[in-house]
């Protein structure tokens, strides 16, 4: 059959969607690529293309305030991360199941900090500090994170309880568990999905969070990022280039590897059922 | 051919290697209630589909009053549809719902209201204009679809599982309605549902699918009583069904071997020899004690279910088959667990040629 | 009896709900009630504060400076925001309407550069359109220009740089609610006569509205207070609101004037979302 003037309608715009979608992925990867081509520049501060080099990989395991500010960052990562989920996944278990007086105001507070700017929410939290004289440091900025994580980690555990986890419950604690082995046993694998999420969301939003940490670092240690910032005036030397492009491929690998064994598992899964 | 108002010939459509609906050819004649009626994944759905224009035919035309339609798109074609799950606009009242057709035509505003009022009318719906589809009865919301559908005036309204959302006494309340509704307006409806008793009750003819195929069109009556095929039997009512060779055949009756034993039943065109099909409705099952001439299935009175003034019983046969038969409760009968022997009259039974 | 009601309940709940409530208590209620009531408080010669009732601040942002950039902020998140929408919209829309698999696929590749610390992305607009950089290089060898062109420290970069950082925002929001959208109602309204076109305007875009507005607020309240875009391409030259509440609390030492600042930012904020919550739940906004 020869193709109609409908499908000809269709197949143009088609393709004008696609030239327009290929177009807003090459502006959002731009940056990522130019990142990852200045990693090979051989100038030391990145003004202009002086020729390619690999000694900034190499180098950069000298440079211990690079090194020492992505562990720094990596650190609070971790800890916010740990805090978060586990004050969040129970968090939302109990925002969900329980009714008591303020928990709509409870809710509400947590919005906040989705919402409001967070350079508004780092000096609220300044000031408070000073005020109670807590000094600056680590302490403060794992604070901050947590303040922004905890937040999200609540919202995606709670959009992934169903209400089928309470008859879960009620099955498991039916059939002789306690609270404690039912939450463990019965209630957490539910949630798992999300909880992962929210873990992972806390880890990023953490170890890319600028305002939190330049706000709330004191005089001594920075995280990676606030290094960059301050690096600024005079440049981004090369070798965070090169530490970002190294992080930034972890990632990549990471997740391919992630989707690879996901899909294999489900082939599986697939070809058993057809057995 | 002048009367069909629809004709598919030879229409055939795949999705991807999955072929859906297979060489298709049907004319629909001009104010008929056709019922299109098959199990889930039939292609009925997609057969509707393609008559509206949402789906495209891979292959082989569709004619709408003899005109071919593949050129036209969904919005320039005279059928509207109701669809499964209604499709209401959810940020439109009622009205605004029902107006829709003649907005998008420009129709003059006068026009409109008095239209629109008389739809309200038609579907018993004065006076929930200004509601929200939100604020409906599944009911209601079917109403209000099957007005919106009805104002631009289609030569042709196609209806998608329009009750299956409804609970059964709403349903059965709207399978009449909805039959009523087509006789006073006199439109070709062509309605697509896996629900065989709703096809029944209100179709002139029925279109039997499986697996993209028609397996037979008819009215309800031949569809019932004469099933072209072992899935026709099966799928419409209820049906016992033995698979068997022909014995002999005499004076149009045939004698057949099955597995459970030997049976009766009405037929022509068979050789000796030739693989079989018998299909008997359980009301037409009949229970002796002693051997009935002709039939050789014996067995023991299984099940007793009680359903007010019918009582359903099987009969459990050789090679673990069951047959199933109903009768009125007052009839005199056995109990459960007597040996008993099936007959039936040859003329009740259908013959079913097998498939190759 | 009352023992058993605490322990089958009150417990369970104070164990569960408590350390969450407790936090935002303490670290969002409290900080939030004492950074408006600083607001309201006045500037030592010192940069210390004087504890004592005064309007001063917020009398301070009508002054000309400050108002300048109050204005030029809402002007930037504004045309940020009304950007990312224009752009975003039809991405969102085109990957939508792809299959499901493909569509989370297509997802996953816009989330993946956003992996990249977000400060290093910004620095590479500055070496892309730096003086000596590829963009005023190949400009120069065209010979469309003589002498390299200015980028950097421009307004514009720095919306370059906005609305880079943004899209993603306004893209998710507005992916879900299209993808939400039932095609029987867009058959629908083919079915009785609406072309392409008419049912965009009569369907697609009323009933993807609150997926829009979930981006306008996900795009604009941000862009409100960021000062890291301003400062990695703006260098010091273009101050947005953000810029100049970190200065208060850093260098110039006038806590009240930040306070209120971040006061103004608060209000705005708490505008937009009473006006989205009257066309749609907050639960609902799409904020992940």
């Amino acid at each position: 059959m020869s193709i109609s003037r409908k499908q000809k309608g269709k197949r143009r715009q088609e393709l004008l969607g696609t030239i327009y979608s290929v177009a807003i992925y090459t502006i959002l990867y731009i940056p990522v690529f130019v990142m990852m081509m200045f990693s090979f520049n051989n100038q030391r501060y990145n003004y202009y293309w002086n020729g390619f080099t690999t000694q900034w990989y190499a180098k950069l395991f000298n440079n211990s305030a690079v090194i020492g500010s992505l562990w720094y960052s990596v650190v609070i990562a971790v800890l916010a991360t740990v805090i978060s989920v586990t004050i969040g996944t129970i968090g939302a278990l109990g925002l969900k199941k329980y009714e008591f007086r303020g928990k709509k105001f409870i809710n509400n507070m947590l919005y906040i900090p989705i919402i409001v700017p967070e350079i508004v929410m780092a000096v609220a939290l300044l000031i408070i500090f000073i005020k109670i004289g807590l000094s600056l440091g680590m302490g403060t900025i794992l604070i901050g994170h947590c303040t922004f994580c905890i937040p999200y980690a609540v919202v995606t555990i709670k959009g992934r309880i169903s209400g089928d986890g309470y008859s879960l419950e009620e099955a498991s604690m039916d059939l002789g568990a306690n609270r404690i082995k039912t939450f463990l046993n019965v209630t957490l694998p539910s949630i798992m999905p999300g909880v992962m999420s929210a873990a992972f969301l806390s880890f990023t939003l953490s170890i890319d969070d600028v305002v939190m940490s330049n706000m709330l670092a004191g005089a001594k240690n920075s995280t990676l990022p606030v290094l960059i910032l301050s690096m600024n005036k005079t440049g981004v030397t090369p070798d965070v280039n090169a530490l970002t492009t190294i992080m930034i491929l972890f990632i990549v690998i990471a997740m391919i590897l992630n989707n690879f064994i996901r899909n294999a598992l489900k082939k599986r899964a697939k070809m058993e059922e057809n057995i | 051919m002048s009367d069909s108002i629809v004709s598919l010939i030879d229409v055939e459509k795949s999705f991807g290697k999955n072929k859906v609906v297979k060489k298709m050819n049907v004319e629909i004649k001009e104010g008929e209630f056709l019922t299109l009626l098959g199990p889930s994944g039939c292609g009925k759905t997609t057969t509707l589909r393609m008559i509206a224009g949402f789906e495209e035919a891979t292959s082989g035309a569709i004619k709408v009053q003899g005109e071919s339609v593949e050129d036209k798109e969904p919005f320039e074609r005279d059928v509207n549809t109701v669809f499964q799950n209604y499709a209401l606009f959810p940020h439109m009242s009622v009205f605004d719902n029902i107006a829709y057709g003649l907005k998008i035509r420009k129709r003059p505003k006068d026009e409109i209201t008095k239209r629109v009022n008389e739809m309200l009318d038609l579907v018993q719906l004065k006076g929930y204009e200004n509601r929200k589809p939100d604020a409906l009865s599944g009911g209601q919301k079917q109403r209000v679809a099957i007005a919106r559908a009805l104002i631009n005036n289609p030569k042709v309204l196609l209806l998608d599982e329009p009750l299956g959302a409804l609970d059964l006494k709403l349903r059965k309340q709207m399978q009449v309605e909805l039959k009523r509704l087509q006789k006073k307006l006199g439109i070709t409806f062509v309605y697509v549902t896996h629900d065989q008793e709703e096809a029944l009750t209100m179709s002139d003819r029925i279109a039997v699918m499986n697996e993209g195929v028609i397996e037979q069109l008819a009215t309800p009556r031949e569809i019932y009583d004469r099933p072209f095929t072992k899935f026709v039997a099966g799928f419409i009512g209820e049906s016992n069904i033995f698979d068997g060779k022909v014995k002999a055949l005499h004076d149009g009756i045939l004698d057949v071997e099955t597995s459970s034993g030997t049976m009766k039943v009405k037929g022509s065109g068979f050789d000796v020899g030739e693989s079989i099909h018998v299909s008997i409705r359980p009301e037409y099952v009949k229970v002796n004690s002693d051997p009935v001439e002709g039939f050789d299935l014996k067995g023991n009175v299984k099940d007793y279910i009680y359903m007010g003034t019918v009582v359903k019983t099987s009969v459990d046969l050789k090679d673990n088959i069951e047959i199933k038969y109903s009768r009125f409760e007052k009839d005199e009968d056995f109990k459960e667990g007597d040996s008993v022997n099936i007959y039936w009259n040859p003329e009740r039974a259908v013959a079913i040629k097998a498939k190759k | 009896m009352q023992k058993n009601t605490f322990k089958r309940k009150t417990l369970p709940s104070l164990a569960m709900a408590g350390p969450v409530s407790l936090w935002m208590i303490l670290f969002v209620t409290l900080p939030m009630l004492y950074i408006i009531y600083i607001s309201f408080m006045s500037r030592g010669v010192f940069g210390d504060v004087v504890y004592k009732f005064s309007l001063e601040s917020y009398e301070t942002l009508l002054d000309s400076t400050y108002f300048k950039v109050i204005l030029k902020s809402i002007k930037a998140a504004f045309v940020t925001t009304v950007l990312c929408i224009l752009i975003g919209y039809p991405f969102a829309y085109y990957i939508a309407k792809k299959p499901k698999e493909v569509a989370s696929k297509l997802i996953m590749l816009i989330m993946i550069p956003f992996w990249t610390n977000s400060l290093m992305r910004l620095n590479s607009w500055l070496l892309l359109f730096q003086t000596s950089g590829p963009v005023n290089n190949f400009l120069l060898s065209t010979g469309f220009i003589d002498t390299p062109m200015s980028f950097v420290y421009t307004d514009g970069l720095v919306m370059v740089g906005m609305i880079t950082n943004m899209l993603p925002f306004a893209v998710l929001p507005m992916y879900s609610s299209i993808e939400k959208l039932s095609r029987s109602l867009l058959e629908a309204s083919a079915d009785l006569g609406a072309s392409g076109r008419t049912t965009f305007f009569n369907i697609t875009l009323p009933l993807t509205f609150p997926g829009i507005f979930s981006s306008i607020i996900l795009v604009f309240i941000p862009s409100l207070g960021i000062y890291t875009v301003t400062d990695m391409l703006g260098g010091g030259k273009v101050l947005y609101i953000g810029n100049i509440i970190k200065n208060q609390f850093g260098s110039i030492r006038n806590w009240p004037l930040g306070a209120a600042l971040s006061v103004l930012l608060i209000v705005i904020t708490g505008l937009l979302i009473y006006i989205y919550t009257r066309f749609a739940k907050i639960e609902d906004m799409e904020v992940l």
